[in-house]
């Protein structure tokens, strides 16, 4: 376990789980960080982003996720990075001096991340009638065969790291090529993720969380 | 479920602290089925809190004790146990335990479990039925000391909490440093050194590691608020300072805090004592370190 308590890793806005795989026979990344097209473009480019709307309904998921959660997490979570990030933003934008540039960073880091991690998770999810569950094929199977030995040892892999987290986090173990390493399948354990289905048992959110997972996006 | 009997919070913290202590964690669950020395198993209590479950509603709800006291806190001690039996660390005190697998911040395994234990106790009694309102007149006084005004304390504390990113905790802590490094003593120790502060820590980082003197704590993990007030942890926080902050505890703590501190003070003047002799005493003579007969000099 590399995630320290008290050294809390400051990637992405929280604990990155220590399986990384360079998937070799990895597609282009979409972008999916929505942009606003409305927002004002800033001087120096940076723009405000809006809470990008889920693909399938928040009681979709059930019974792995509850429509409670998936709502909560989507319109108050996830919509309050945006806030603040956006927040930030302006703040820097308005900044006058190079020490509130500096102090405003946390802000954008710690939300901005936040804001992209969420916005991958929703894609990584689908119903179970739109394909959520069904294992992966062709390269990405390969290539976790290759990686992890087998797709059940991945499975089993993540779910234990995922357990492990200490505190609040996520478990990324397929991440892009490259010198950014963007998640391409990253599940949520911050307690907000499953505390009022699952309560203080992660393990089973973790065992049930496998049931929608969109494999098709992280192919 | 019955209400236990509300004990004063005693700090058992020793002065031994000071000293550099070496552990050496071995992973002795393997090997050790043999009773270790004084037969001692691990022995790490899961106390309730000084109230019954439901005492605190409307506040923080029977249901959230379940959770929060009834598995979290147990999970805690449980694991906490399992990982220290057999091991040294199974004949300490709870804030031994603590400081030694914190290990200056490489941590060993059972920090997390051992420190967790603590804060939630910390946390249970840090709380009450019928709390909130305002401070004893002497913390009171420190506060506007070193806040400038109970509204500024309460705003900074809030803040604490708010923007704790993640899970953590806040905390009021009594911070008794005297500014000594080394070699280096303060010249003009006095009281006004002693300042109460608001910090923050993560996960289950708490101030025993800075080695200050914790008077209060808010646990602003999401269990600790997830089911009474899903994502509005400043509403809980708000309510925790009007409604549920045993400002009784808070007195008892800055009491051992204080005597801890003037304990150890009196420590430290009896080991600089007896390091510098009586000399110290008086008015430092110079010392003829050469005999005046054999003058050593050129000069004729």
């Amino acid at each position: 376990m590399d995630n320290k308590t008290g050294a809390m890793d400051k990637n992405w806005g929280g604990a990155i789980g220590p399986v990384r795989l360079i998937v070799d026979t990895l597609m282009v990344i979409r972008t999916l960080i929505t942009r606003n097209p409305a927002a004002p473009l800033a001087s120096r480019g940076l723009h405000t982003f809006s809470l990008p709307n889920l693909p399938y309904d928040y009681g979709d998921l059930e019974p792995a996720i509850s429509a409670e959660i998936m709502q909560l997490h989507h319109q108050k979570h996830h919509q309050a990075y945006i806030t603040n990030y956006n927040k930030a933003l302006d703040q820097i934008q308005a900044a006058a001096d190079a020490p509130t540039v500096v102090k405003l960073q946390s802000a954008i880091k710690f939300n901005g991340g936040g804001h992209v991690n969420h916005s991958i998770f929703w894609t990584n999810l689908a119903p179970v009638r739109a394909g959520g569950g069904e294992p992966p094929r062709g390269p990405l199977r390969w290539a976790i065969d290759n990686n992890f030995g087998s797709f059940e040892a991945l499975i089993q892999k993540m779910s234990a790291e995922g357990a492990a987290v200490q505190g609040s986090g996520w478990v990324d173990p397929l991440v892009s090529k490259g010198a950014s390493l963007v998640p391409l399948l990253g599940i949520d354990v911050w307690e907000h993720a499953y505390y009022l289905q699952y309560q203080n048992v992660r393990p089973d959110y973790l065992e049930n969380i496998w049931k929608v997972v969109n494999w098709k996006y992280a192919s | 479920m019955a209400a236990a009997v509300a004990t004063p919070l005693k700090f058992t913290f020793s002065s031994s602290h000071g000293s550099t202590r070496r552990l050496q964690w071995r992973n002795n669950q393997r090997s050790v089925k043999r009773p270790y020395r004084g037969a001692i198993t691990a022995k790490i209590e899961h106390k309730p809190p000084p109230y019954s479950l439901e005492a605190l509603e409307p506040h923080m709800s029977r249901e959230t004790f379940e959770y929060h006291w009834g598995k979290h806190h147990r999970a805690y001690v449980d694991n906490l146990n399992k990982q220290i039996v057999g091991t040294e660390l199974d004949t300490m005190p709870l804030e031994e335990i603590i400081l030694a697998t914190y290990n200056k911040g490489d941590l060993l395994p059972p920090f997390n479990n051992a420190a967790q234990v603590w804060n939630h106790e910390f946390f249970w009694e840090s709380m009450k039925p019928g709390g909130g309102g305002q401070p004893s007149q002497e913390v009171l006084d420190l506060i506007k000391r070193d806040f400038g005004s109970f509204e500024a304390f309460v705003t900074e504390f809030k803040a604490a909490a708010a923007t704790q990113f993640g899970s953590g905790w806040a905390w009021l802590v009594y911070k008794a440093n005297k500014l000594n490094v080394g070699n280096a003593v303060n010249p003009l120790p006095s009281e006004e050194d002693k300042k109460l502060v608001v910090v923050k820590s993560p996960n289950a980082i708490n101030p025993l590691v800075y080695d200050y003197s914790p008077l209060l704590t808010i646990d602003v993990w999401e269990h600790a608020y997830y089911l009474d007030f899903q994502n509005r942890r400043p509403d809980y926080i708000s309510t925790f300072m009007e409604k549920l902050v045993s400002w009784d505890a808070v007195s008892l703590r800055l009491e051992a805090a204080k005597a801890r501190a003037a304990e150890r003070e009196r420590e430290e003047e009896r080991a600089r004592n007896e390091y510098e002799g009586d000399d110290s005493q008086t008015d430092p003579q110079p010392v003829e370190m050469y005999g005046t007969d054999s003058d050593d000099s050129e000069a004729d």
